[in-house]
């Protein structure tokens, strides 16, 4: 982007979920999945869009990287994350409630009429309800242009050019900004945090703000009517041998 | 009620993901109409008019919607759906990309990558990378549904042909170009659709292994070639070969494991196959507490030994 300023400004909408290494169990009851006791983490691929934003900063095509989460208050936890990785300011949404998609991406459309980002940058999916929805509907809501499942992303004038992971292999398209770019796996590997890094962020701003300052209609579009675990799947046998698995695979009648 | 699904294509033929997803527009009950939108795609309308259950084609030949990008798209469903009490499409890269856009434009919730059918407005999805299941029910007026095709199975190529009509794209200015797309071209079985695959993951080691140790395998059987995230991070193959809870989903007849772990991520993609094997040296990994068959050992032996044992 040589010659031309800086994007002022980065949003990046993060969401707090269960450790991607925990197991998930599911309440005896069917309500949901048991979250009590568990390890609550930055969705991975939130934790990418953050790295991404910040790595523009450090090259010096971005002013701020702003993040943003919505959820109760242990969401500062996360928040704090992404400053030390690198963010200048976080903003929480706070509600007790289940947000979902629809509404997280009202929110999180208050916060761009707030702060007139450039980019927006968020994850693709969350790994907890794995909706895959959140960006999509943000681009939508904002009328600006999308790029999903983000592999590569460079920063031209006015403009960025977006490599995206589809089912056939890649597909790149250029956005003019402001746009919205949700982040795949493959986009950079976010950086561990330095302990000094962990100290600033706590001195760097935080607003909170309660949900019903919003505007937004939170009500459920969804009910979740139960949640079981899947079918599991039969203990196996392993064979001694190639010859064995042969008369194995001839006998499930699968070769 | 009346159903339109979005028809996934790659510009010459109708994907196999529509078929699947006119079977969960079956389960669902009312009449299908599918949307053939692209550039040049008569053919694909065709094809799509032939499927058994579908009662309609529409379609949009234009060249913004050539790459089925997500604003012209979005903005067609969008302006067709107030006819429709639901707007479905296969949970595809285009699907995904899509549906939400459109469910937001209706001020609806998409429900996502459904597995089961279980009434017109109530399905079931996985969630948690599979690991739970939720029964969620929908309230809202317009469904807006992506399906999961490795749960449904293709509706059959029938012998009528339902009527195909035209419908136009509103003029408007798409902000996002399409600027180049790089396809893996393979002549190998695809990946959501072929009886077998053969997976690799990190075990294997190298790309080369991939091409003198796998691809014979996969020959053999006519099987397709999978991978783990951790195979394609390290390049050994491409990315649109991964399998899992953030790649693609696949449930074939056999699914050959081979060097890899079985992490959740990974079985959240291949954990529906009918017959799962696992190849690998470690005997307490994962991967075996879900195979129906294994075999503890070195791929690096036990695979070639395998394509002879075939043979
Ligand atoms: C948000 C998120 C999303 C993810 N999405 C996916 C996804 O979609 N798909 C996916 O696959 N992963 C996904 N992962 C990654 C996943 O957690 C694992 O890291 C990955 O699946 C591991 O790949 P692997 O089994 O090939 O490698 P490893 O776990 O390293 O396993 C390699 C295996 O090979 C065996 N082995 C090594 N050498 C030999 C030999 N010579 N002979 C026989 N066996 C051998 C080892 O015993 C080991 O079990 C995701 C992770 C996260 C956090």
């Amino acid at each position: 982007m040589t010659g031309h300023d800086a994007m002022k400004k980065i949003l990046v909408p993060i969401k707090m979920v269960l450790d991607a290494n925990m197991r998930p169990r599911v309440k005896a009851d069917g309500s949901g999945v048991d979250l009590s006791g568990m390890k609550l983490s930055i969705n991975p691929f939130c934790e990418i869009a953050v790295e991404e934003a910040v790595r523009l900063k450090e090259k010096g095509l971005a002013e701020e990287v702003v993040v943003v989460s919505i959820g109760p208050a242990k969401v500062q936890d996360i928040l704090r994350q992404a400053m030390a990785m690198g963010a200048d300011r976080a903003r929480l949404i706070e509600t007790d409630q289940p947000v979902e998609p629809l509404a997280a991406a009202k929110l999180i459309r208050t916060a761009v009429a707030e702060e007139t980002p450039d980019l927006v940058i968020l994850g693709k999916q969350a790994v907890d309800d794995d909706c895959n929805q959140t960006g999509q509907m943000l681009a939508a809501l904002l009328d600006w242009p999308q790029a999903t499942f983000a592999s590569a992303l460079h920063v031209e004038a006015d403009s960025v050019k977006v490599t995206r992971e589809v089912d056939g292999g890649h597909q790149t398209l250029v956005l003019p900004l402001p746009a919205v770019v949700t982040t795949d796996l493959r986009l950079n590997e976010p950086r561990h945090c330095a302990l000094p890094n962990i100290m600033k962020a706590r001195k760097k701003p935080l607003d909170v703000r309660p949900v019903a300052e919003c505007g937004v209609d939170m009500a459920a579009h969804l009910n979740v009517l139960s949640v079981r675990p899947p079918e599991a799947r039969k203990a196996g046998r392993c064979a001694a041998n190639v010859n064995e698995l042969v008369g194995d695979l001839h006998a499930a009648g699968v070769i | 009620m009346t159903i339109l699904l979005l028809a996934d294509h790659d510009g010459q033929t109708l994907g196999e993901a529509t078929a699947r997803a006119v079977s969960a527009a079956r389960d669902m009950g009312g009449v299908i109409h599918v949307l053939v939108a692209g550039e040049n795609v008569g053919s694909i309308a065709r094809a799509a008019a032939t499927v058994s259950g579908v009662d309609k084609v529409l379609v949009a030949d234009d060249p913004a919607l050539a790459h089925l990008l997500a604003e012209p798209v979005a903005e067609l469903l969008v302006t067709l759906s107030v006819d429709y009490a639901a707007v479905i499409a296969p949970a595809t890269s285009v699907g995904k990309d899509i549906l939400p856009r459109v469910a937001a434009r209706r001020d609806v919730m998409q429900v996502s990558d459904i597995t089961r059918v279980i009434a017109a407005d109530t399905f079931e999805r996985p969630v948690y990378a599979g690991n739970a299941i939720e029964t969620v029910q929908s309230t809202d007026e317009l469904k807006v549904i992506t399906i999961r095709s490795s749960a449904f199975d293709a509706a059959p190529q029938g012998g009528e042909s339902a009527p195909v009509e035209s419908v136009s794209l509103p003029a408007k200015e798409w902000k996002a170009r399409f600027e180049s797309e790089a396809l893996t071209k393979s002549e190998r079985p695809e990946l959501t659709s072929a009886r077998i695959v053969v997976s690799g993951g990190r075990g294997l080691g190298s790309a080369q292994a991939f091409e003198t140790v796998l691809a014979p395998l996969a020959e053999h059987l006519h099987a397709a070639i999978g991978a783990s995230r951790a195979a394609v991070d390290a390049n050994y193959a491409p990315n649109d070969l991964q399998v899992g809870q953030t790649g693609k989903i696949v449930a074939p007849e056999l699914y050959i494991a081979v060097g890899i772990s079985g992490a959740i991520q990974h079985l959240a993609g291949m954990k529906d196959s009918k017959v799962i094997v696992a190849i690998n040296k470690d005997p307490d990994a994962p991967i075996f507490q879900v195979a129906d068959f294994g075999l503890v050992g070195d791929l690096f032996t036990i695979v070639p030994e395998l394509v002879q044992a075939l043979g």
